[in-house]
């Protein structure tokens, strides 16, 4: 069920950036799709009652990780959240300076490229 | 002989310069020294390499928890091609920036994508290839709008939605094969992998959406046009000839051939996607009068031709693609540094503009003359080989159609360029050309050795000692699955 709220949201995500007029609006839906990956990833790690996958002494580990969650996704969702930082600032500068010299933020009048 | 652990300088060394590059900004002079250095270190460094399979353990973690970097004779080739490919164009470039500011700033980027590049030509881990992939297309986006005319402006704003979309459907691809799996390096999700669960095809449908929209295939082919032209010509060069086929086409290679394995793969739809947008490129390129854009739309066509290829499946399709994409690597660039020269001298693109600059610049008048050759595909030079193999793979494998098709579109091609060249070179010189000059020989230079490119690069396919020793490997690496019996260190 939560999976397929994910992709829901990366759908409407989709949706938006390929349809909305607004550069602004396409920056928004793009943002939307990129955490909608990254929620679905953390989500493919998650544990119902797991426990934070830290190493202690008690315990070795195939028994942490028989009841933790599995800490990569997380990992891998940092760095995945930085990239779409970095790719959200490169869109919202462009973005700006399409308003400087277009005067606009509608998508149907920022056109000089043919076809 | 150079051994692999020095895998990770392809990666490290232009990250380094990159960063070396942003501090010594006030010194041009300097930023020419390392951004040539550096490319010119990594051409020697590739094309020293052994025509072997070998391993890098990052951090000496193992493949199961640790990155592993991997050069077989397949990506070699692909490497090989991009460090040379990026040498030539920043050569060029010297001459060609420098009406732009910022130069430092400009060969940092290029050499962060080139880095992007090797590490996702080499690495073998699935995320840090999405990492990889989104270090070379932010630094191309970057580049695209290098200029900062409105006009480019738009197109790197179209690229990057774009872009961003394929690349999101990648990442959603890696989420699924590690929920499958539990495991990102590639030698293991092939293991792993099950074909038949479902999820699998929607990892595939995802991957070849994303893969495919990197590499401008059929329907998702409307941003390559404006983005390939809209930029610096020696950027132009870089992503028609290397970023598209290293970014899209490579990994779509790997992750069908090695990965899933071509019984599995969609190949027929591939084919047919390939057929098309090679038909619909011509098409498009026909109507244009803007030299780059022309050339870029044509490159949509010669994708579709490495497609047909990798459609096919076989020995000889693959051989087609893979000779192919080396040569269209060699005169598309070729073309877009002579688009960026006649542009540099002139400052016009639309060629019904010019006429009569055969004698004002005699030496882009020889190179666009043996690009357009090669490109249409005049029997010694390159281009006719590559596109006799795929003709013979389609009849081989009984898709006459197929075959019908690559034949028209090199028609379509071949009277495509000596239109240009008419336009361009012959005729009555217009009175405000008469300044004109030749450009500069830091340009001249990487357009002559591209040159040799076009007219050598066929022997690769006609010395059969060159073909056993380059072709036949990549290929055996594609089809065999020689490339697990490599990785056998799995702690």
């Amino acid at each position: 069920m939560i999976y397929a709220l994910c992709i829901l949201l990366f759908l409407l995500g989709l949706y938006g950036a390929l349809v909305k007029k607004n550069l602004i609006k396409i920056i928004i839906s793009l943002a939307m799709m990129n955490h909608a990956v990254n929620l679905f990833f953390i989500l493919l790690a998650y544990r119902k009652n797991g426990i934070a996958p830290i190493i202690s002494s008690q315990e070795n580990a195939s028994m942490l990780a028989s009841t933790s969650v599995d800490p990569l996704p997380q990992a891998l969702v940092l760095t995945s959240v930085v990239i779409g930082l970095g790719v959200t600032a490169l869109m919202v500068a462009l973005a700006i300076r399409l308003y400087h010299s277009y005067g606009t933020f509608d998508i149907t009048k920022i056109r000089k490229l043919r076809g | 002989m150079i051994n692999f652990s020095l895998l990770p300088f392809f990666v490290a060394l232009p990250l380094f310069s990159a960063l070396i590059l942003n501090l010594i900004e006030k010194k041009p002079g300097y930023a020419y020294i390392v951004a040539l250095g550096t490319t010119f270190l990594l051409s020697v460094l590739a094309l020293l390499s052994p025509i072997a399979t070998g391993t890098y353990y990052v951090g000496g973690y193992g493949s199961f928890a640790g990155i592993t970097m991997m050069m077989d004779p397949f990506s070699r080739i692909i490497l090989i091609m991009v460090q040379v490919l990026v040498f030539l164009a920043s050569w060029y470039s010297i001459g060609y920036m420098k009406h732009y500011t910022r130069k430092s700033r400009y060969f940092a980027f290029v050499l962060l994508m080139l880095a992007g590049m090797n590490g996702m030509i080499l690495t073998q881990d699935f995320f840090n290839l999405y990492v990889f992939i989104e270090i070379a297309t932010l630094a191309s986006y970057v580049l695209v709008a290098y200029g900062g005319r409105s006009y480019e402006l738009e197109a790197s704003f179209k690229y990057l939605v774009l872009g961003s979309i394929s690349s999101l459907f990648i990442l959603m691809g890696i989420a699924l094969l590690y929920s499958q799996t539990a495991a990102l390096n590639m030698v293991i999700v092939a293991q792993r992998l099950d074909i038949s669960h479902p999820i699998t095809w929607l990892i595939i449908v995802l991957f070849a959406a994303g893969f495919g929209l990197k590499s401008a295939l059929f329907p998702f082919h409307s941003w390559l046009p404006d983005a390939h032209s809209s930029a610096p010509a020696p950027i132009s060069a870089i992503l028609s000839g290397v970023l598209i086929k290293s970014v899209g086409i490579y990994v779509i290679l790997r992750f069908f051939f090695n990965i899933i394995g071509p019984e599995y793969a969609p190949l027929v739809l591939i084919s047919w996607l390939g057929a098309i947008s090679s038909l619909v490129g011509v098409i498009l390129a026909m109507g244009q009068h803007d030299i780059k854009r022309l050339l870029a739309c044509h490159s949509v066509s010669q994708v579709g031709y490495i497609f047909i290829g990798i459609g096919l499946g076989s020995i000889w399709g693959l051989m087609g693609a893979i000779l192919h994409m080396i040569n269209h690597s060699a005169f598309k660039s070729l073309l877009f540094l002579n688009a960026g020269s006649i542009e540099h001298a002139t400052g016009e693109r639309d060629f019904f503009n010019m006429g009569g600059l055969k004698k004002r610049m005699p030496w882009t008048n020889i190179t666009s003359f043996i690009g357009f050759s090669a490109i249409g595909g005049i029997p010694p030079l390159n281009g006719f080989w590559s596109k006799l193999i795929l003709i013979y793979a389609c009849i081989h494998a009984n898709q006459l159609l197929l075959a019908l098709i690559i034949a028209t579109v090199a028609i379509m091609t071949l009277t495509l360029f000596p239109k240009i060249q008419k336009y361009v070179f012959l005729g009555e010189l217009p009175d405000k050309y008469h300044h004109v000059k030749e450009v500069p020989w830091s340009m001249i230079a990487p357009m002559l050795v591209l040159s040799a490119f076009c007219i050598g690069l066929g022997s690769i396919f006609v010395v059969p000692a060159w073909r056993e020793a380059i072709l036949i490997p990549a290929i055996n690496v594609l089809l065999n699955g020689s490339w697990f019996e490599a990785i056998s260190y799995v702690p």
